[in-house]
């Protein structure tokens, strides 16, 4: 039987893709940072997962304005780093798990989320920049994938609470795949950030470290919060959150924390990172 | 805190990011507004469409159906007026790639602050959300 292992959390900004790409991870400004994944790095490395379910958003990139899924499962062998306007990342393509992608989306489907199914698409940064901050730079990454992808651009986005019962059904159509399979769940984006207007720029340590405690132990307090509160207290982008949701309800009732990391800032963002197990 | 079984009502959820200081949060109205401008920018993810418009930016305008307002906005590189203009930062951020200007950089030309002096204050901690959380309440 395919199981859920662990849940990771990880902010996915560009720049840090672009700081692996020219070999800058261990300067003044990057160090710090990447310092807070070698934790990871290692333990990625003892537990070999076969597979991680990727929650994630695309950023303008495989999906325009033309068609926009609130929640999309991808189900191809196979996605290639997209062009985001300076040339695709030099990473390795993404390998998918199409049979169990497949498994997902029907068992979700029947579970009364519906569903987009994807075949073919370029991942962006919002799916390579994980991959490089959990296994650096190998030739071929060491795990598949099943992309989830979330609509956290157009509004409304998915409530948190909707997302957090997404992560429910994902567990269980995991547990019903017969195939034994190390499965981790991933959510990425955040923590707080504001890309655009006047009050870009806007950080928030506080808020960021009690969203941070929330996910850890057995509170489901971080499903309720309203969209608003994320806007107000964590900037635009911050929302982006709400991602890290699916990850924390496909984790059970209560988690134990493995790793934490936080540092500001990375270009304009809070970086956040989380490394939890799920205790029951 | 929202009960989960309390049903949002989409006028009031709407009409309250309007009271968020220094944001256009990205709603179905944008998102109609813009979309050519928005589609225009996408088109430059490939390498021969960035050369076209490098080539004459204009002329390359000429194919979208996009509102003179939106064409001058994005000509005068003023993010803020694409972003009123529908405009969504995810989009725009093609342009400002293809421009060769960082995110940050980009992103800094839409407060009062020049590059280095936003620079200056992400590193010393970002933007502080005290005060800049809701117009009406003021905190």
């Amino acid at each position: 039987m395919a199981r859920i292992t662990a849940g990771v959390a990880s902010s996915h900004v560009p720049l840090l893709g672009v700081a692996v790409d020219q070999g800058k991870t261990g300067d003044d400004y990057f160090g710090p940072i990447f310092a807070g994944y070698e934790w990871t790095k290692a333990w990625e490395k003892e537990e070999k997962p076969d597979v991680v379910i990727l929650v994630y958003n695309d950023h303008a990139s495989a999906f325009d304005m033309k068609i926009i899924p609130t929640f999309a499962i991808g189900c191809g062998e196979r996605y290639k780093s997209a062009d985001e306007g300076w040339g695709p990342r030099p990473v390795p393509d993404v390998e998918g798990h199409a049979d169990l992608g497949w498994h997902i989306a029907q068992s979700l489907i029947l579970d009364e989320f519906d569903m987009t199914i994807i075949n073919e698409m370029d991942v962006d940064h919002g799916m390579t920049v994980p991959l490089s901050m959990m296994f650096g730079q190998p030739e071929k990454w060491p795990v598949k994938v099943v992309p989830l992808a979330v609509n956290v651009v157009t509004y409304p986005v998915p409530s948190g609470n909707r997302c957090w019962a997404l992560g429910e059904a994902i567990a269980r159509a995991v547990e019903s795949f017969p195939e034994d399979l190390n499965v981790q769940i991933w959510g990425t984006g955040g923590m707080s950030h504001q890309l655009q207007g006047p009050r870009a720029g806007l950080l928030n340590r506080e808020w960021d470290n009690k969203f941070l405690d929330m996910l850890i132990g057995d509170s489901d307090a971080a499903r309720f919060i309203p969209h608003l509160e994320y806007l107000r207290e964590t900037g635009s982008e911050g929302i982006e959150m709400v991602m890290w949701l699916v990850m924390r309800g496909a984790l059970g009732k209560k988690t134990k924390c493995l790793h934490r990391h936080y540092h500001i800032p990375c270009s304009n963002t809070a970086i956040g990172h989380l490394v939890l197990e799920p205790t029951e | 805190m929202t009960a989960p079984t309390e049903r949002q009502n989409i006028h009031d959820y709407i009409a309250a990011f309007d009271d968020i200081p220094g944001t256009r949060v990205f709603t179905a109205a944008r998102a109609r507004k813009g979309y050519w401008l928005n589609q225009f920018a996408m088109s430059l993810m490939t390498p021969e469409n960035r050369e076209a418009w490098k080539a004459d930016e204009r002329k390359y305008l000429e194919n979208w159906p996009m509102s003179d307002d939106q064409k001058e906005a994005i000509l005068a590189r003023d993010y803020n007026r694409c972003l009123d203009l529908g405009g969504n930062v995810y989009f725009l951020a093609k342009v400002f790639s293809t421009d060769g200007l960082s995110f940050a950089e980009a992103v800094s030309t839409m407060t009062d602050m020049t590059f280095p002096e936003y620079r200056e204050m992400m590193n010393k901690g970002g933007r502080s959300p005290q005060g800049n959380r809701s117009i009406k309440g003021g905190y």
